[in-house]
């Protein structure tokens, strides 16, 4: 093919991969157990944010969540025995990304937990999250003692059921207004979810009182939900999937369908280059503690929730999101809008209804595309919380982290080995 | 093939480039677009930098794949 | 013992002119031997290495920006690294736009002035073809200042341009005035109806402030790059470019100015010509067997260009009064920044029997090795001298070892000398040149310059003309003047 034409059939491609990703019409419909929307999960799988990677590979809180979600499912009876188990090769580990599924953080799913689902209208298909677990000592950072066990049982047995009852009945909440929305509040749906979360309530709320008979039981959901600042972040990540799975597999696309990490490699997908990962080491968060905590302590970056910067949000929105700038180090207004600024240099598109208000309605950038990353040096920037490297103590600060470059040359060569060049 | 090389019939109309000042976008040298700045002319400076880092090979592969 | 200190910034990139200012100050610290901040490319790493400005064992990719410093001693290498951060952190230029937001890519450019036309590109050689590229496919004509571009490359770019009804101009275009915005090395000169179409740019420089001070003015001055009339680029741009002159009703009078072309090439624009309804001096510096319609006038010298071109070419100075120089020497060295100011000057000495030789030699001049016992007219901005290092216009300096080793030498007699000013230009050329002068002290030679320039320029020529006097230069009143002077001082010709 000479030069021109791939040129155009590059374009073209482009020009569809970012059509069907603007089209994306997500709709929170349901919470399901795992087990009965992936028949692949039986028991003894454990599916895991970020690409492959086995037991001998994984960082301190993954083990550590592994560790407590086999005690959890029934599989280990306790936490030691559950350690042997995994060394000794019981479990089998998959990426929630291979299973139309997202994780944050450790990301850990597994059969008997309560998923949301996310279905996008526009294309028909659907992704999946965990409910988000709320703060401090929790699984996806690696907490694993009984209290994060006995919460998990609440969340199957109580929460993930009403609030699958409630949004069966009022046939599901549309997710692009909710974050429209959020964005004119200073949320950008990865580090910070308060606006979308408390609009997501306030939705949901009469729906689950018809669902939960009991009292006790609907003012303890509310209570959880309610004191969860990121309970909309495990939304916006099935959310980001249900968006870009339909993107995928677009011979001679360049844009990026998704990126993830597992505390210890970062991987992307590229369109064009199908279910190949481009991997490279993750790289560590540079943002602001906890009192008492320091970037001693911080783990390797990790999690599934990289797919909120794939769609254009995060990271990328962060000028609709001053607040957050804070955890870049500067923390002002033009820093803000600086990183958008930047991002806008490797996204080849806008997003026509997730605007920002201070940049006169300019739509968040949308559309990764490797050639722009490796042209210009600018990798994309992540809004992240920081977990503690040690199992089972939680997040000790947030902050921002970079794509490794080494992931986009890699796959950049890639293509061009596909395409015939050299 | 000469006539090709003869200028292209863009219409009998003087072409744009030569009815007004130039609207320009500077890549390289500063110093250009802060001498037309200051004769308030248009001008978005870019703040380039080598593609790829510099990497050679990287950025054949690049200008192969642009659009 | 000197101490040569080293400090890598990865990914830092910073444009040439920059670089050059800064090593500049660095160098001119108490105690500092040499300084350069420079892109670790293989080629300039050879260059750091030649001037022994790498510490052992360094390393550096082609993306990083090396610092190096030669000095007296380590604390004044280190105070002088530390100088140099200082320096890279000062804002490159004035300009509303803040660091973060400043688009990093011509495409991000594009959406920030949808309404661009012209792309003015002066990025390394190597880069400057993509760029060139990405432009026209955004709908801009190109401005290439950039040289070593390849000629395959050239061709390329100005086939798609004229595809698409686009320009590109250059490569090594360091010229141009577009509706009275004079773009890169230009001056500020008075609109009016008569056009220049060049494959040089001093050329343009040169005739266009002539046709200034003789009272007339420029509607366009356009390059095309200095091997647009060759053969193998076939005179794409400039034939675009006439095209588009006919049809400015702003413009009366075409002025084209070039090496001598390919024939195939002069019959082609002379076949334009003649069909046209304007008229034309054509300015072949070097070449007169020419045959051309009755609406073209052809001189050999930019001066004869200007004069042709205005209505009254009583508006040209009269040379100065030649002083008898006590000069021993018998030769003329001509020492360019103006590669065609230095072909004009060949040009001048050849129609009087005088042979020359150059590094650039013109149709009948011979070709410059390492004689000295002939009259010498040297381009100094030839990319032989450019390669890792800035164009003598930009920085004055490159020329100052030259200038004194002719100063010294028994057998030149005089040294001519182009002095450029304008936009682009450095901003006290004759400053400088009296500074070296007077550095030198005594010398047998004359030195004789012109100021290719006007009052309205940012140096105010009137004024560079006093400083170089002042200097004991003599200035004639142009390029082609001037080495006729310097043919009188020595009594020849």
């Amino acid at each position: 093919m000479d030069s021109t034409s791939l040129a155009g059939a590059i374009r073209s491609a482009n020009s569809k991969a970012l059509e069907i990703l603007l089209q994306g019409d997500p709709v929170l419909i349901d919470v399901l157990p795992a087990r009965d929307l992936i028949p692949e999960l039986k028991e003894h799988t454990i599916l895991h944010a970020g690409p492959p990677i086995e037991w001998d590979r994984m960082c301190g809180p993954m083990r550590g969540a592994v560790a407590g979600v086999a005690v959890f499912e029934g599989w280990a009876g306790d936490l030691d025995e559950a350690g042997v188990q995994a060394a000794k090769g019981c479990f089998e580990f998959h990426p929630n990304h291979h299973f139309s599924a997202v994780g944050p953080m450790t990301g850990l799913t597994t059969c008997s937990q309560p998923l949301l689902v996310v279905e996008n209208r526009a294309t028909g298909n659907r992704a999946y999250c965990t409910v988000n677990e709320g703060l401090g000592k929790v699984m996806r950072f690696g907490g694993n003692d009984e209290s994060v066990r006995d919460r998990l049982a609440w969340i199957r047995d109580s929460l993930g059921p009403a609030l699958g009852t409630a949004l069966r009945c009022c046939g599901g909440i549309p997710l692009r207004p909710l974050v429209t929305r959020g964005l004119t509040m200073g949320d950008e749906m990865h580090q910070r979810n308060v606006a979308c979360s408390s609009l997501l309530l306030r939705e949901l709320a009469p729906a689950l009182a018809s669902a939960v008979a009991d009292h006790s039981d609907l003012s303890e959901m509310l209570a959880f939900m309610g004191s969860n600042d990121q309970f909309f972040l495990n939304i916006a990540m099935a959310m980001g999937k249900s968006i870009m799975d339909p993107v995928r597999n677009i011979e001679q696309s360049t844009v990026v369908t998704a990126m993830t990490r597992n505390g210890t490699d970062f991987g992307i997908r590229i369109s064009g280059l199908g279910d190949e990962w481009f991997t490279a080491p993750v790289e560590m968060p540079a943002g602001l503690y906890f009192p008492g905590f320091s970037a001693a302590d911080a783990n390797p970056d990790m999690g599934d929730s990289t797919i909120i910067e794939t769609i254009g949000l995060g990271g990328f929105a962060m000028a609709a999101a001053p607040a957050v700038a804070g955890f870049v180090g500067a923390g002002s207004v033009a820093e803000a809008a600086g990183i958008t600024a930047r991002m806008r240099e490797i996204t080849l598109g806008e997003h026509p209804e997730w605007t920002i208000v201070s940049e006169n309605y300019q739509g968040v950038p949308t559309g990764i595309d490797i050639r722009l990353v490796v042209e210009t040096g600018i990798v994309p920037t992540i809004n992240t919380g920081i977990a503690h490297r040690e199992p089972g103590i939680g997040q000790v600060g947030a902050g921002v982290v970079k794509a490794p470059m080494a992931c986009f040359e890699k796959a950049l060569r890639a293509l061009g080995e596909r395409l015939g060049l050299s | 093939m000469s006539d090709q090389n003869d200028a292209p019939d863009t219409g009998r109309m003087c072409p744009e480039l030569l009815q007004s000042p130039p609207r320009v976008i500077n890549v390289g040298l500063a110093v250009f677009a802060a001498d037309l700045d200051a004769q308030d002319v248009d001008v978005i400076h870019v703040d380039w930098r080598p593609p790829a880092g510099g990497d050679e090979g990287l950025a054949r592969l690049l200008s192969m794949l642009a659009d | 013992m000197s101490v040569t200190v080293n400090t890598v910034r990865a990914g830092v990139f910073l444009d040439s002119v920059v670089l050059m200012q800064i090593s500049r100050e660095l160098t001119a610290i108490q105690g500092v031997e040499d300084a350069a901040l420079m892109m670790a490319t293989p080629a300039n790493w050879d260059i750091l290495s030649d001037a022994g400005l790498l510490e052992e064992g360094i390393m550096a990719g082609p993306g990083d920006l090396l610092v190096a410093v030669r000095a007296q001693d380590r604390a004044i290498a280190d105070s002088t690294l530390q100088r140099a951060a200082e320096l890279m952190e000062r804002p490159a230029q004035r300009n509303d736009t803040p660091q973060e937001l400043r688009p990093l890519t011509l495409r991000s450019a594009c959406r920030q002035l949808p309404d661009a036309n012209l792309a003015l590109i002066s990025v390394p050689g190597d880069f400057a073809g993509a760029e060139a590229r990405k432009a026209l496919r955004a709908g801009l004509n190109v401005m290439i200042f950039s040289d070593n571009v390849p000629l395959a490359e050239e061709i390329s770019l100005k086939r798609e341009a004229r595809d698409l009804g686009l320009v590109v101009m250059g490569p090594d275009c360091g010229t141009a005035i577009i509706d009275g915005v004079p773009l890169a090395f230009a001056n500020v000169v008075p609109r009016g109806d008569i056009a220049i179409v060049g494959a040089s740019g001093t050329g343009i420089q040169e005739v266009s402030c002539l046709i200034a001070r003789a009272g007339e003015g420029i509607s366009h001055a356009i390059g095309v790059g200095s091997r647009d009339l060759t053969e193998a680029v076939d005179a794409i741009s400039t034939l675009t470019v006439l095209d588009w002159l006919e049809r400015d009703g702003a413009t009366h009078h075409i002025v084209l100015i070039s090496k001598p072309p390919a024939p195939s090439v002069v019959d082609r624009i002379a076949e334009f010509i003649r069909r046209s309804s304007k008229s034309y001096t054509v300015c072949l510096v070097g070449s007169d067997n020419l045959v051309l319609p009755d609406n073209a006038k052809l001189t050999t010298t930019l001066k004869d260009a200007a004069a042709a071109a205005v209505k009254n070419s009583k508006g040209f100075e009269a040379l100065p009064a030649v002083q008898r120089a006590p000069a021993a020497g018998r030769y003329v060295r001509g020492l360019y920044s103006g590669g065609t100011l230095a072909a004009e000057a060949q040009v001048v000495f050849l129609s009087h029997r005088q042979p020359v030789l150059s590094n650039a030699p013109v149709p009948g001049a011979g070709l410059f090795t390492s004689e000295r016992t002939n009259h010498i007219m040297i381009d100094l901005g030839d990319d032989q001298f450019t390669r890792g290092r800035p164009h003598p216009m930009i920085d004055p300096a490159v020329r100052d070892e030259p200038i004194h080793a002719a100063l010294s030498d028994p057998d030149v007699g005089a040294v001519l000398l182009d002095v450029v000013i304008g936009f682009g230009a450095h901003a006290d050329p004759a400053g400088h040149l009296a500074g070296l002068l007077d550095r030198h002290g005594r010398s047998d030679s004359v030195v004789i310059a012109s100021v290719t320039g006007t009052d309205e320029d940012p140096q105010v020529r009137a004024r560079q003309v006093s400083v170089l006097e002042r200097a004991g230069v003599m200035v004639a009143p142009s390029n082609a003047d001037a080495a006729e002077l310097a043919l009188a001082c020595l009594n020849i010709g």
